[in-house]
């Protein structure tokens, strides 16, 4: 299965990949819009110190913490995709507790959310790696 | 401030309308133009330290950015112009030599675009390449004067060290030192694709770059730097440089600052100590020195390797390049006035030397005029810049092109033209590891291997154009080449007729 | 203004035909004539022309100097000059008949002549080298005197005017001999020179040719460093100089010249089997990159004893052979071919670049 990998070599702690997965998972056309004097919820996020960075998002493991760990089945797997389904999640935020990359985190209206690919939104393949200026992020069959 | 104060030269025009204040600009500034007030949550620039080298402009997910000539200027003067005073100013504050990188930018004649290329009609039958063959493969090196047979009257087939080129183009030399490590991995990597040949101009070669030798010019140059046996071993060429474009006539220097780590290393000079490269070669003062030092390299590495002997085109190319073809030198290179550096000095990048474009049609018609055009291939470069540059190149008389600005821009550079600052935020020009990663050699790579596909179709289609299948054919083909708006003397010299003669 | 040939570069198109007897049977102009007439409309009416080989028995040991005086006092004027370098055996008008369609000839000479032994000696030149030179000397730097024609018991005849009546006016049935090359010239310019006029010849070695070569100036621009002068340029004209430094001065075989002016593609010799054939042709290639000739290109050249037809790589240009008993017939179009031979046989159309080489048994010529 294709999966997001990073590179922290070529990670240039841009924080470009933020944005772009931010204003993807907006539904709106224009980052402007979607993003100006808004506060963030990326589902990937630039962790890093001094010259070292590098983007973290979810790695859809092949056997899921997160999903073991949720009380309400809103986070299952789909073609060994990890998928979450925001009318179930009841907000008790034990994935993120559950989850060893921290790879999950807290949406704008108190759900969890993670990384799902960008397959359920309009663009298509993962927005961070279309948009990550150095190929730190690839999206690929390993 | 006061009297040292010079207006900046140019302004960051944000629209706040569209910045979202992500501070990618910010981050990606290795000047440190940008910075965030957290109080009004607003991005602001200082513009006294912008290059306008494009980058936070690249990487603005919302396009807020643009940057632009200040418009503040001094009172028009046809004769004192704005940067004549400025320079100036600099001086009268400093007290220095100015310092300028990549390739004269004054408006000199461009010769390339005032040549125009011929194409079929009637008579002969334009070839499309994309239906029959076109070959752009050549070879570089001495060719025998005479094919000699044995005792069966079959051909004897050998021949002096010869390069082979897929297409007529060759990446010049840049040292690491003068480019960071991801950049010469790119050229390392791209030359190795194409079938060409990167050169490492005088910084070494890294160790991590040995297994590309094939692929690789090795050169050695006044300052000797990083030269040692494997060194010599480890090319496909050896190239002696006795001077280049930008700067005929003065030796390099790589500021201490630069000599770090693996550069130190390769390079076998102790870090932070400047690398000064003299002026001329100090074993070389005249033609026949030249000549044994062709000859020590060839025994060096058991007349294996073609030896290149870089020139710039200064007045009187001609007799020295006549001096070079028979001084046992296979390949002759020559840098026109328009060629990039790292760093020279601002005067003589500017006003030193003569167009390539001059320098190779008259080196070739010298070496025609003597009858040694065979022992030399000729390469040329100082700005190269497209296919068309190539083409014309080939057809006034040159073997092939060695192309670095083309290549740099390839890989990302603006030409913001501060390569001497060290601060390269596109990171070529730079060693600051921060920096130095921001070029993914694999991109480099594949962006370097698109252009020159780009050009070798382009080439392809102007020699199809033309009824040529092989470049070979196109080789001092000058008859292909027409001279727009140049005087009679410029015609000779180039040695074409003019548009509609 | 109106350029003369030379001092203007002259594309054009044409016909031509050869025929050649392998046991080296004589025969005369006639049939050559005749074999032009189907390929009027390949011409122009600025040029026509044959070389034959084996016309002069009597003087074959002596170069025969086919010359074009604008008058007569360049004439005279020559005719000093040749006696400083050669011993002159016979001078004399090469015979015409006046036809309408043929106008304002020059002075047409021949000399049979032999290089003084002193010169060579002084020189340090072989005798083809040193006839090489005073041809190059007396057409570059002698006005109103042109050789057209150099070699040893071969001439060339040529003029303005259409190839069969260029033939009539040179009186070709009265010439017997063991190979015939014709031309018809299509020339996309008027200047109307005879000199211009093909066979180009160079000592024995003589070309017609049909195409326009695209790879000219780099051709003319290399051959020219080894001595050559290249005065009229003109594709023929390079097309000779180089088949002579090839087979002449680097003694290449016919197969390998032929290699180096329509080399095989860089792809072809990669899928060679054979490897000395590969070496020798990449060998070749690299060698003498800029005597590859681009452009459609058919020519024969002639020599004495044989002949080659040789076609442009992507072969660009039409040209057949045929064969009937001990006679080969080359054309650019299959009814030149049947004009001389009606029952000609075995009639194919070489590939680009496949030279086409047949000799007169030795001893024939």
């Amino acid at each position: 299965m294709k999966r997001v990998y990073v590179n922290e070599a070529w990670c240039l702690g841009c924080h470009l990949c933020e944005y772009n997965c931010a204003f993807a998972n907006s539904g709106l056309s224009d980052m402007v819009k979607a993003l100006k004097g808004k506060k963030l919820f990326p589902r990937i996020s630039v962790d890093g110190k001094d010259k070292i960075s590098f983007a973290v998002s979810c790695r859809h493991c092949n056997d899921p913490l997160c999903v073991k760990c949720c009380i309400s089945g809103a986070l299952h797997t789909d073609n060994g995709r990890v998928c979450i389904d925001k009318t179930k999640c009841v907000g008790c935020l034990s994935c993120i507790m559950a989850c060893p990359y921290g790879a999950l985190s807290v949406s704008e209206n108190g759900t969890a959310q993670k990384c799902e690919l960008c397959l359920e939104n309009t663009c298509g393949e993962p927005a961070c790696v279309k948009g990550c200026p150095n190929r730190a992020i690839v999206y690929e069959e390993r | 401030m006061g009297i040292e104060f010079i207006y900046p030269e140019f302004e960051v025009i944000r629209n706040d309308k569209r910045c979202i204040a992500c501070r990618v600009c910010e981050r990606q500034c290795a000047n440190e133009v940008h910075s965030y007030d957290e109080d009004n949550k607003i991005m602001l620039s200082d513009e006294t330290k912008c290059v306008n080298c494009q980058r936070c402009v690249a990487l603005c997910p919302t396009r807020a950015l643009k940057i632009i000539k200040s418009d503040c200027q001094l009172r028009e003067n046809a004769n004192w112009q704005d940067d004549t005073i400025k320079e100036i100013y600099k001086q009268a504050n400093s007290g220095g030599v100015l310092l300028s990188s990549m390739g004269n930018p004054k408006p000199m004649p461009v010769y390339w675009d005032k040549i125009l290329i011929n194409a079929s009609q009637v008579t002969n039958p334009s070839i499309d390449p994309l239906r029959e063959p076109m070959e752009t493969k050549v070879f570089l090196g001495k060719k025998p004067s005479q094919v000699e047979k044995d005792e069966n009257g079959q051909i004897i087939c050998q021949l002096e060290p010869q390069l082979e080129l897929s297409m007529p183009v060759m990446f010049s030399a840049m040292s690491y030192g003068s480019i960071s490590y991801n950049a010469h991995k790119s050229l390392a990597t791209a030359a190795r694709h194409l079938g060409v040949l990167y050169n490492t101009g005088e910084g070494g070669l890294h160790e991590d770059f040995y297994c590309y030798g094939e692929n690789t010019i090795v050169q050695v140059a006044s300052g000797r730097f990083g030269v040692h046996k494997d060194y010599l071993e480890a090319g496909a060429a050896i190239e002696i440089k006795m001077g280049q474009g930008a700067k005929p006539g003065i030796g390099g220097h790589l500021p201490g600052t630069k000599i770090v780590g693996d550069v130190s290393r390769t390079r076998m000079i102790p870090e932070g100590s400047d690398a000064i490269s003299p002026a001329p070669h100090h074993d070389i003062y005249s033609i026949e020195d030249l000549r044994q030092l062709v000859y020590s390299l060839k025994e060096a590495t058991g007349y294996k390797k073609p030896i290149i002997v870089k020139v710039a085109a200064v007045h009187n190319i001609a007799a020295i390049a006549s001096g070079i073809a028979r001084s046992g030198a296979d390949i002759i290179a020559i840098d026109g006035f328009r060629g990039g550096t790292g760093a020279a000095p601002t005067r003589i990048r500017d006003n030193v030397g003569i167009p390539i474009e001059l320098a190779l049609a008259s080196v070739d018609k010298r070496l025609r005029d003597e009858g040694i055009r065979n022992n030399v291939s000729i390469v040329v470069g100082g700005s190269i810049r497209n296919a068309a540059d190539i083409v014309k190149a080939i057809a006034l008389g040159a073997d092939a092109c060695y192309i670095a600005t083309a290549a740099l821009l390839a890989l990302g550079c603006h030409l913001c033209r501060t390569c001497q600052s060290g601060r390269c935020n596109w990171g070529i020009a730079t060693q600051r590891p921060e920096l130095v990663k921001r070029l993914n050699p694999e991109i480099g790579c594949e962006r370097l291997v698109n252009l020159m596909n780009a050009w070798r179709h382009e080439i392809k289609e102007l020699m199809g154009g033309m009824g040529i299948n092989s470049i070979e054919a196109l080789r001092g083909n000058r008859l292909m080449l027409r001279g727009i708006g140049l005087t009679d003397k410029e015609l000779e010299i180039l040695g074409i007729s003019h548009a509609g003669e | 203004m109106n350029h003369i040939e030379g001092q203007v570069r002259i594309p054009s198109g044409c016909a031509i035909a050869a025929v050649i007897s392998k046991d080296g049977n004589k025969m005369t102009g006639e049939k050559i004539i005749e074999s032009m007439k189907p390929m009027h409309d390949r011409s122009n009416g600025l040029g026509g022309g044959f070389a034959a080989y084996g016309i002069y028995p009597e003087y074959r040991e002596f170069y025969a100097l086919h010359m074009f005086f604008n008058d007569r006092a360049s004439r005279k004027n020559c005719e000093g000059v040749l006696k400083e370098y050669f011993e002159i055996v016979k001078s004399e008008i090469i015979p015409t008949r006046k036809i309408p369609s043929i106008t304002d000839e020059p002075i047409i000479w021949r000399y049979f002549v032999a290089p003084l032994r002193s010169m060579l000696v002084n020189l340090q030149l072989d005798e083809k080298e040193y006839v090489t030179r005073s041809v190059m000397k007396i057409n570059t730097e002698m006005p109103g005197a042109y050789v057209f024609s150099s070699g040893k018991n071969m001439g060339t005849f040529k003029a303005v005017g259409f190839p069969e009546d260029v033939g009539v006016f040179y009186k070709l049935e009265e010439y017997e001999a063991y190979s015939w090359t014709a031309h018809g010239r299509y020339p996309t310019n008027t200047p109307g020179w005879w000199g211009g006029a093909h066979p180009f010849t160079l000592l024995d070695y003589s070309i017609v040719h049909n195409g326009e070569i695209s790879s000219y100036d780099a051709n003319r621009r290399f051959i020219e460093m080894f001595g050559y002068k290249c005065t009229l340029q003109t594709d023929t004209e390079v097309i000779t100089y180089i088949m002579d430094y090839l087979l002449r001065v680097q003694k290449l075989s016919l197969d390998e010249a032929a290699s180096v002016i329509a080399a095989p593609f860089w792809s072809t010799i990669a899928a060679k089997t054979d490897i000395s054939e590969k070496e020798k042709l990449k060998y070749l290639r690299t060698v003498f990159p800029s005597l590859l000739i681009t452009g459609p290109f058919s020519i024969v050249l002639g020599f004495n004893g044989g002949l080659m037809a040789l076609n442009d790589r992507l072969k660009l240009r039409s040209m057949v052979v045929g064969e009937k008993d001990d006679k080969v017939f080359i054309a650019s179009e299959e009814a030149a071919i049947r004009m001389m031979e009606p029952d000609a046989e075995n009639i194919v159309s070489p590939a680009g670049g496949e030279a086409v080489i047949v000799k007169v048994k030795d001893g024939a010529y």
